[in-house]
């Protein structure tokens, strides 16, 4: 496979995706539509975590102890939860998982 | 205040997704080299598409020897999400001259939406927002490609490196972005269901599930917000 064909083609339908809407200036949506955008960000952005905590190889479900994308990503919503704050809470969870990681012996050092 | 001054602005108030887009960018890098790719076209691919999760799936789709129209398709289905990001910046962004336009839908991920829509959201265009907005665009998409040049560099000289978990960075990330978010039970609920759907239909292909969640979280949360305020539920406008 030519892989910078590949490259080119996700360029541009990626760039396609995020320009759409913008090639409308004076489109206006309907109050239904508004409401629902209040919601984006929490559902795409939620539908990426869970399953990347739950099934962190993309194949099999981890819910066990052993599974640091778990452990540390309950940390990390505890952390973001109680500070509020973004540079504290994605500091604070690497930090967290990495060091469970370590203690887990699955630090590949 | 000066365009500078907001376009710096901007770059400052991005330094939190750059602490989470640094590992992430350092993960690609090493994995694509790892696959196979060129110094060149990993790094031509952070600089052209720039799109850390759909690269990060190319990647492992390209390991698992699958065809180019499934990537494409892939990546088609995972980027749909930025529909909804250029939905909900349309309001700002689309007056803007073409000029403008290209650039700033170029660079709109999953980290620049989220820290421009606040400032949008704040003070709308007031006080050169597009300015704001190019410096989050510009901060971000400089660390994502460099992160991306020093993993491919060094990706296969750090032994194991793809073994290390970076990619927990991106989850960290989004949880931040979210869980500040959760301040009403319609947030709360968009965001249990949009999981759990994504959990359920996990399996389906080319990552179609993650679509499928979202939509489903999106109305849940309009569903409820309408049943909690039906007398505000046609709002002006």
């Amino acid at each position: 496979m030519d892989i910078w064909l590949l490259i080119l083609g996700m360029a541009l339908i990626t760039f396609a995706i995020r320009y759409s809407l913008f090639a409308f200036p004076t489109l206006r949506f309907p109050p239904l539509v508004r409401q629902g955008l209040h919601y984006v960000p929490t559902a795409v952005l939620s539908a990426i975590v869970l399953p990347g905590m739950l099934i962190p190889d993309g194949q099999q479900w981890a819910f066990n102890l052993h599974n640091d994308y778990l452990l540390a990503g309950v940390a990390t919503i505890a952390i973001a939860a109680l500070t509020r704050h973004l540079l504290a809470t994605i500091g604070g969870g690497l930090l967290v998982f990495f060091v469970l990681r370590g203690l887990l012996g699955q630090l590949p050092l | 205040m000066s365009r500078l001054q907001h376009f710096l602005y901007g770059s400052r108030d991005s330094i939190p997704m750059i602490v989470g887009i640094l590992p992430f960018g350092l993960i690609y890098g090493a994995l694509a080299s790892l696959a196979g790719l060129s110094l060149g076209q990993a790094l031509g691919m952070s600089l052209l598409v720039y799109a850390g999760s759909a690269q990060f799936i190319a990647i492992s789709l390209l390991t698992l020897g699958s065809g180019a129209v499934v990537i494409l398709l892939t990546t088609l289905v995972v980027n749909l999400r930025h529909v909804l990001y250029s939905a909900a910046l349309q309001p700002y962004v689309g007056p803007l001259a073409q000029r403008w336009r290209v650039p700033l839908a170029f660079g709109l991920t999953d980290e620049t939406f989220a820290v421009v829509q606040r400032r949008y959201l704040a003070r709308g265009m007031a006080e050169h927002g597009q300015w704001y907005h190019a410096g989050v665009a510009l901060a971000l998409y400089v660390s994502w490609v460099s992160s991306s040049l020093v993993g491919a560099l060094f990706g296969q000289s750090v032994p194991n490196l793809a073994g290390w978990g970076l990619d927990f960075a991106m989850l960290a990330t989004f949880i931040g972005i979210v869980v500040p978010a959760l301040r009403s039970q319609p947030q709360i609920a968009a965001a249990l269901v949009a999981g759990a759907v994504a959990l359920l239909c996990h399996g389906w292909p080319y990552k179609l599930g993650l679509m499928a969640a979202a939509l489903s979280g999106i109305a849940i949360g309009v569903l409820l917000e309408r049943r909690k305020i039906p007398v505000v539920a046609g709002e002006a406008g």
